[in-house]
C-alpha cells in the first residue's frame, strides 16, 4: 500500500465508556488508526480487549446509553461521522459503511424471508422498487455463492445452515457496494471447513469489487491468512501495528509476543498443554494511567506502572503506517526503550 | 396448515367430551336440589312429580347421554330449522332450564349480544391500548412514559374490577352524574339519541375491563419487546441504516407479537367468563349473570351447558392461536 493514499477511514483518539451502575468502564481508550482503499486491516485481541466496541462505536451500532463516544474523530471520505446526524448516519450505515457479525444464527431475522431482509437496504438507499431490488437480490447472492439463489429468496433464516446465513449476511452488507466492510469475527460461530470458504469468499470478492475490509477476529491464524496489515489491541487500546508479515516476522509488544506463542504448533515437539497468556485482561474502571498489560507483563519495569505508554514507530515511518508499538520496553535491546 | 387444523379439530372431539363428562359430574354432585326454590308446604308426591318431569330422578349418566344428545344433535337441529325454515327438530326435547322452563340456548342468544358489546368491546379495547404502551414502554425503557406505564399497569392489574367498578360508579354516576350506574338492557339503539345512551351506559363497565385487560396484555407485550430488542437481528436491521420505526415496527414487533397473540387469543374465552363480576356491578345482563343466577338456582342443565361453552370456546381459541402462531413464525410449521 502506497504510503499516504488518502484513506478511506481514519479513526483518531477514538474514546468509548459504558456508564453502568457499577461505574464507568472505559472499553475504548484512544484508539486511532487508518484504513486504506481495498485494504484488508486485521483486528485482533483477546476477548474483551475493545476489538468490537470500537468498530460499533465508531459507527454508532453501540446502544446508548449505557456506551458514550467521549472524544475522536471517525474520518469516511470528508466527513466525521461521529458529528452527522442520527438521520445522516443512517444514510451511511448499510450504504457506504457494511457490517457482518459474528453468529449468523441470530443475526438474521427470523420472521422474514432472505429475500426480504437481502433487499431492505437497496430499498433504503437505492431507491430500488420490488422488483429491481429482487432482481439485484438473487445478483447477490448468486455473488456469494449461494446456490438456485431466486428460488432461496422465498426461504427463512432457519431453512439455511450456519455458512449459507453468513454468505446471506455478506450479501446484505454487500448490498449497496460500500466503501468499507466490516466484519466482526464472522467466522468465530463457523465450524472450521464453513470458516475456510467464507475466508475464500471474501477475498475474492475482495478482488472483485475492491471494497476496504476491517477484519475483527482473535484467531490469528485467519489473519495470517487474510489481512495486510494488523492492528493488536489490549485494555481499549492499540498496543501494536505493522503490515502482517512484518508483525509475525519481528512482533515488538510483550502481548503480540505471548500471544503468537499461545499458537499451538504443528511441527516440532508436541507440548502436553496448550500455552496461555497467564491473567485476565483488564476491565478499564478509568482511563489509563499506566500500561494496561502491566500487570501480564514478563518486561514490565517501574516506567510501565506510571506511564501509559505512547505508539512509537519502530524503524522508519510514523505511527500508524509502517510498524509501530505501544511499550516502554524495547524488544530489539531488552531494555527500556529510549524516552 | 389444512392437515394441522383438522388434525386439531379431531383431537378437540375427545377433549371436549372429557370435559363435558367432568363438568357434568361436578355440577351433579354440588350440593342443592332444582327444587330448592320450591315452598316446603308442597307435598312429597308433587316433588316427585316435578322432579319426574324435569327428568331430575333419572340416574346421571342417563342425564349425561341424554344431554349430550341435546346439546350435539337437537340444538344444532333447532339453529338449522331457525335458519333455513326445515323442521327436523319438530318433537325433540331441546334443553330445557330448570328455573325457567324456557330452552336454554334461546336464553343463552338473548344475553349474549350484551356480553358481547360490553365486553367484547372492552376486550378489543384494552388490547388497542396495550399494544403501543408495551411497545413503547419497551423501546424508551425505564423512560417515565414507561414508569407511569408500569405504574398503572400495577394498579389495573391488582385492584380487583368490583373495585374499580364501584369506585366508578361512585366518582361518574353518584357524583359527576355523567353515566348511568345501571345497564338498561332493553336499550334498542335506533337513533342518535339511542347511541349516545348505550355509549354512555357501556362506558364504565368497558372502562373497568379494557383498563383490567391492558394491564395484563402491556406487560407482555412490553416483556416481549424487551427481549427482542436485544437480539442480534436488530442491531442487523440497523447496519443496515433502516430507520428506528422499521427497525421496531417491522422487526421487533412482528417477533414480539408471537407469544404476546397466544395470550391475547386465550384471554378471549375468560371475556364471557371472567367478566361475570363486572356485569354484576353494572347490572348487565349478560351470559355472566345468567350463569350465577343458574347456580344460586341449582338449575343444572344452565349451568352444565353454560360452562361448557366456555370450555368449547377456550379449546377454539386455543387452536386459533396455534394457527396464528403459525401464521407469524415461519419456524412453526405444522405439518
Amino acid at each position: 500500500m502506497p504510503d499516504g493514499a488518502k484513506p478511506v477511514l481514519d479513526v483518531r483518539g477514538l474514546q468509548t465508556v459504558f456508564r453502568t451502575r457499577a461505574g464507568d468502564v472505559h472499553a475504548v481508550n484512544s484508539v486511532s488508526f487508518h484504513l486504506e482503499p481495498g485494504e484488508l486491516l486485521g483486528v485482533v485481541g483477546e476477548s474483551g480487549s475493545g476489538k468490537s466496541v470500537t468498530m460499533m462505536s465508531l459507527i454508532g451500532l453501540l446502544p446508548m446509553p449505557p456506551a458514550e463516544v467521549l472524544a475522536g474523530e471517525v474520518m469516511l471520505g470528508d466527513v466525521d461521522i461521529l458529528k452527522v446526524t442520527p438521520d445522516q448516519l443512517r444514510d451511511i450505515r448499510g450504504r457506504r459503511i457494511g457490517f457482518v457479525f459474528q453468529d449468523p444464527m441470530t443475526s438474521l431475522n427470523p420472521v422474514y424471508n432472505i429475500g426480504n431482509q437481502v433487499a431492505e437496504p437497496l430499498r433504503r438507499h437505492m431507491g430500488m422498487n420490488k422488483s429491481q431490488a429482487r432482481a439485484r437480490a438473487i445478483e447477490l447472492l448468486e455473488l456469494v455463492g449461494i446456490p438456485d439463489a431466486e428460488r432461496r429468496l422465498a426461504d427463512y433464516p432457519h431453512q439455511f445452515s450456519g455458512g449459507m446465513r453468513q454468505r446471506v449476511m455478506i450479501a446484505i452488507a454487500l448490498a449497496c457496494d460500500p466503501e468499507v466492510l466490516i466484519a466482526d469475527e464472522p467466522t468465530t460461530a463457523l465450524d472450521v471447513t464453513i470458516q475456510a470458504q467464507i475466508i475464500e469468499l471474501v477475498k475474492e470478492l475482495r478482488t472483485k469489487l475492491g471494497m476496504a475490509i476491517v477484519w475483527i477476529t482473535h484467531d490469528l491464524g485467519v489473519i495470517a491468512g487474510i489481512a495486510d496489515r494488523v492492528l493488536v489491541m489490549y485494555g481499549g487500546q492499540v498496543v501494536e501495528q505493522a503490515p502482517v508479515k512484518e508483525l509475525f516476522a519481528n512482533p515488538q509488544h510483550p502481548y503480540t509476543r505471548a500471544l503468537l506463542k499461545t499458537i499451538p504448533s504443528v511441527t516440532g515437539q508436541r507440548e502436553t498443554r496448550l500455552r496461555v497468556i497467564e491473567g485476565q485482561p483488564p476491565i478499564m474502571g478509568a482511563a489509563p494511567v499506566a500500561c494496561p498489560f502491566m500487570p501480564r507483563c514478563a518486561h514490565a519495569f517501574s516506567r510501565c506502572g506510571a506511564e501509559n505508554p505512547q505508539r512509537r514507530a519502530i524503524g522508519a515511518g510514523r505511527v500508524g503506517y509502517g510498524h509501530d508499538v505501544a511499550c516502554h520496553w524495547d524488544a530489539k535491546t531488552g531494555g527500556p526503550a529510549d524516552a | 396448515m389444512l392437515t394441522f387444523t383438522l388434525r386439531r379439530l379431531l383431537f378437540a372431539i375427545p377433549t371436549l367430551l372429557l370435559i363435558s363428562l367432568l363438568i357434568f359430574l361436578l355440577v351433579d354432585l354440588a350440593p342443592g336440589s332444582p327444587l330448592s326454590q320450591i315452598p316446603l308446604t308442597v307435598p312429597p308426591d308433587v316433588r316427585m312429580k316435578i322432579m319426574e318431569a324435569m327428568g331430575a330422578n333419572e340416574p346421571v349418566f342417563v342425564r349425561y347421554f341424554l344431554w349430550l344428545k341435546q346439546f350435539f344433535v337437537v340444538e344444532p337441529l333447532v339453529l338449522w330449522d331457525h335458519w333455513w325454515g326445515t323442521a327436523y327438530s319438530a318433537d325433540m326435547q331441546r334443553i330445557v332450564s330448570w328455573q325457567s322452563r324456557s330452552p336454554v340456548m334461546d336464553t343463552v342468544v338473548q344475553r349474549l349480544p350484551q356480553t358481547m358489546t360490553v365486553i367484547g368491546t372492552s376486550y378489543i379495547l384494552g388490547v388497542m391500548i396495550a399494544l403501543p404502551i408495551g411497545i413503547y414502554s419497551a423501546y424508551r425503557q425505564y423512560s417515565w412514559f414507561d414508569q407511569i406505564g408500569t405504574f398503572i399497569a400495577m394498579i389495573g392489574f391488582s385492584v380487583p374490577t368490583f373495585f374499580t367498578g364501584l369506585v366508578l360508579i361512585l366518582v361518574f354516576a353518584v357524583n359527576l352524574h355523567w353515566f348511568p350506574s345501571i345497564y338498561d338492557t332493553s336499550l334498542r339503539v335506533t337513533d342518535w339519541a339511542s347511541f349516545t345512551q348505550q355509549v354512555k351506559q357501556m362506558a364504565m363497565p368497558v372502562m373497568v375491563l379494557a383498563l383490567y385487560n391492558a394491564a395484563q396484555i402491556s406487560r407482555y407485550m412490553r416483556s416481549s419487546m424487551l427481549e427482542n430488542l436485544g437480539q442480534d437481528y436488530v442491531r442487523t436491521a440497523r447496519a443496515k441504516g433502516l430507520t428506528e420505526r422499521i427497525v421496531v415496527m417491522k422487526h421487533v414487533v412482528r417477533n414480539s407479537m408471537i407469544p404476546v397473540v397466544t395470550v391475547i387469543a386465550l384471554g378471549i374465552p375468560s371475556i364471557f367468563g371472567g367478566a361475570i363480576i363486572t356485569e354484576q356491578v353494572f347490572r348487565v345482563n349478560g351470559l355472566g349473570a345468567l350463569l350465577i343466577g343458574a347456580i344460586q338456582g341449582s338449575d343444572l342443565p344452565t349451568v352444565q351447558t353454560l360452562t361448557f361453552i366456555f370450555a368449547v370456546l377456550i379449546v377454539l381459541f386455543n387452536l386459533i392461536a396455534d394457527i396464528l402462531y403459525g401464521l407469524l413464525d415461519p419456524r412453526i410449521r405444522y405439518d
